[in-house]
């Protein structure tokens, strides 16, 4: 829509310059750094008022994952009798629960940029992209609390039970492979989110399909069963490979609990479509975030 | 003459109404699917042209007032000039930081308390975190309310609410301000206080783009003024010309006001303002006729009906009433109640009326008809005289005797 905004303190040192928008792609870079108190206050807002008057707190982001796990521990693991790829299964579901949460929660919300912003976008510029980025960087604290529950029970199993006496890998490598997929999780967030954010937001009807897909995305991702369950003859194979979350979700069982069936081509292959689809969701988003105000 | 600050070009906004992309995936797909089958889709209301081939241009240090009727294009003017919108055509150049004030406490969140609402609102507004906390107790003694500035706003009143939101958009500092109606805010106390820290920003050599339709403001405020009609520019110019091309233009005022009732009820039953002149501008001093018809009346115990004109539908100027002591008594059950005003003494402006009907003393209100009627006073200058009769100087005039004695 414009050209880069003036810097601040400098007299008319640039212009702005407002037109109809050409170019399908547009990311106001030096919009977004000069805007970054605001995305910190966002960030600030949405944890504070996560859990204020709430009974426990920030405790609930740590209850929710262990009461999810014990769910899963019976219906996955004892009713449906699901492998879990010799590793217990309490941490195989906790594990699967980390690196699902994060995404399941972020990109939906990212998806609601435009309809839970409506009024504000109405009455104010600031650079769109602020409340998404602000999205993706606040659910990482979520996630940070939930890993440090995980590790919790991940040293009470390596102390108390025979788990891990092989077959893990170093910390280094670990440590490394974890916040790599995790980065790669956090950009399909992105990538995913803005796509969506800009169809819901000239169709708003389309937010119903959210939830379903969350749903249905959360069972073709190996979250409670590991991939190995699957046998490469079979035709789900393919879904699996395709599906960018597999490789992510499967680097971090590697990671934390030695599972055993990610590969380096795996994670290339999702890498690749993760930035696919990034693309599309910026070029989406900036599209229509020109005006979208008009029919909100 | 340096470089405008703001420079707009042939700026254009349209809105399309009622097509592809307006609505939900299933009217689309309504509108595809009798679209294939050869028939026009119903709604398809066409183009808006919310803005059309506008220009204009702002110098530095000055105060710009955008005037002009509902639906002529002034907000969406702003919106696109504060990059809410896109323009569909033309150009507009922005030579200087721009903050907009379009509504007070935007983005205000209600379980945050005054003090971090006052941070999260000032980021919204484009300020970084050390200009507001330079500014933070500045802005709390402006907004008066630093007992509560550590509570949620959920709290707040209405009042509190507008105060904060209010002093943390004063404390911006941009060269160039963009503000729509804001400051129709507050109690009285609090609007002067607006007014007063508006004067400032004005003296401060700071370029400000003024819409409003409070015209005793704009004449205050502001040095020049673009007058919109339907998306065009009408006239830009002297804010005194402008103003007064504005009231000749003769806004719809309703002179007349109907509402039969079945023979058993009790109200107003007709009202008109009758002028020397046609819809327009009423002269300046002339006599003015009210005349309320009134069914029921004689089945009321103490009854009255009171009016008041207000000012651009805001603030009451003129007030009154009449009750049975007033007149002779008159019988029926319909009656007509007119009043003379020999000299309305009111200045140029427009004006609106509102009744008031109850029985009791005042203390049963039966009917209450806000703004039903409108009056515009138009007054040509004095001859040869600068001085021209301003409604931001004063409401009324009075009748005075000048003597002049040698000492």
């Amino acid at each position: 829509m414009s050209a880069p905004s003036p810097a601040p303190g400098s007299p008319a040192a640039v212009e702005v310059v407002i037109q109809p928008g050409c170019g399908w792609l547009r990311v106001p870079w030096r919009e977004l750094w000069e805007y970054r108190d605001l995305f910190w206050q966002f960030v600030r807002r949405d944890f504070s008022t996560k859990y204020r008057q709430t009974l426990l707190g920030p405790a609930w982001f740590v209850l929710q994952p262990l009461m999810m796990t014990a769910i899963f521990t019976v219906v996955f693991g004892r009713l449906a009798k699901l492998p879990t790829d010799n590793v217990p299964p309490m941490l195989f579901y906790l594990c699967g629960l980390v690196s699902w949460t994060y995404f399941a929660q972020s990109f939906p919300a990212v998806a609601g940029t435009f309809t839970s912003n409506a009024h504000l976008f109405g009455k104010i510029y600031f650079p769109r992209l602020t409340v998404p980025l602000s999205v993706i960087a606040g659910n990482l604290a979520a996630w940070g609390l939930q890993l440090v529950t995980f590790a919790a029970a991940w040293g009470y199993f390596r102390v108390f039970t025979d788990f891990g006496q092989h077959a893990l890998m170093g910390a280094l490598p670990a440590l490394g492979l974890l916040l790599i997929a995790q980065l790669q999780i956090m950009v399909l967030a992105l990538g995913v989110g803005l796509l969506l954010a800009a169809a819901t937001g000239k169709y708003r009807d389309l937010q119903h399909v959210l939830p379903v897909l969350v749903q249905v995305w959360f069972y073709v991702t190996p979250v409670v069963y590991p991939l190995s369950m699957i046998s490469r003859e079979a035709r789900w194979w393919w879904v699996a490979t395709l599906n960018p979350m597999t490789a992510p979700v499967e680097a971090i069982k590697a990671a934390l609990v030695g599972g055993t069936s990610w590969t380096p081509g795996l994670a290339l292959g999702a890498w690749a479509t993760t930035l696919v689809i990034l693309f599309i969701g910026l070029a989406a988003f900036s599209r229509a975030e020109r005006t979208v105000v008009d029919v909100a | 003459m340096s470089q405008p600050i703001i420079d707009v070009q042939n700026l254009s906004k349209r809105y399309r109404l009622g097509r592809i992309g307006a609505t939900t995936l299933r009217d689309d797909m309504a509108r595809v699917w009798s679209r294939l089958r050869g028939r026009a889709p119903s709604s398809d209301t066409g183009d808006f042209w919310a803005l059309r081939d506008v220009s204009f241009s702002v110098q530095p240090g000055e105060v710009l007032g955008v005037i002009g009727r509902n639906g002529a294009g002034k907000s969406t003017l702003l919106k696109v000039l504060s990059r809410i919108t896109e323009p569909t055509g033309g150009r507009a150049i922005l030579r200087g930081r721009v903050a907009s004030l379009l509504e007070v406490g935007t983005g205000f969140h209600p379980d945050l308390t005054g003090r971090e609402n006052v941070f999260l609102n000032g980021a919204i507004l484009g300020m970084k975190r050390h200009e507001v906390a330079a500014r933070f107790d500045e802005i709390v003694a402006f907004s008066e309310i630093s007992k509560f500035i550590d509570t949620p706003v959920k709290h707040y009143s209405s009042g509190m609410r507008v105060r904060l939101a209010f002093a943390v958009a004063a404390h911006l500092d941009s060269e160039v301000l963009i503000v729509d109606e804001v400051l129709a805010v507050g109690d009285h106390t609090f609007q002067q206080k607006c007014m007063g820290k508006m004067e400032n920003l004005t003296g401060g050599g700071r370029t400000i783009l003024l819409v409003s339709h409070q015209l005793p403001v704009i004449q205050t405020l502001c040095t020049r003024c673009l007058y919109l009609e339907e998306g065009r520019v009408k006239a830009t110019g002297e804010t005194a010309k402008l103003v007064s091309l504005y009231y000749e233009s003769g806004e719809d005022v309703a002179t007349r006001y109907q509402n039969p009732l079945k023979p058993d009820q009790v109200g107003v039953t007709h009202a008109c303002l009758q002028t020397t002149a046609p819809n327009g501008g009423h002269p300046f001093t002339a006599p003015l006729t009210l005349c309320v018809d009134v069914q029921g009346w004689d089945r009321l115990t103490k009854p009255a009906l009171a009016y008041q004109f207000k000012l651009d539908g805001s603030a009451g100027v003129l007030h009154g009433w009449v009750d049975e002591n007033m007149f002779e008594t008159v019988s029926g059950n319909h009656i007509r109640l007119t009043a003379s005003f020999p000299k309305l003494r009111l200045l140029p402006g427009n004006y609106t009326l509102s009744l008031h009907l109850s029985a009791e003393g005042g203390r049963q209100k039966l009917e209450q008809l806000n703004n039903v009627l409108g009056l515009t006073v138009a007054a040509a200058p004095p001859q040869g005289y600068a001085q021209a009769w301003r409604t931001a100087n004063g409401t009324y005039v009075e009748d005075v005797v000048w003597t002049a004695t040698p000492l």
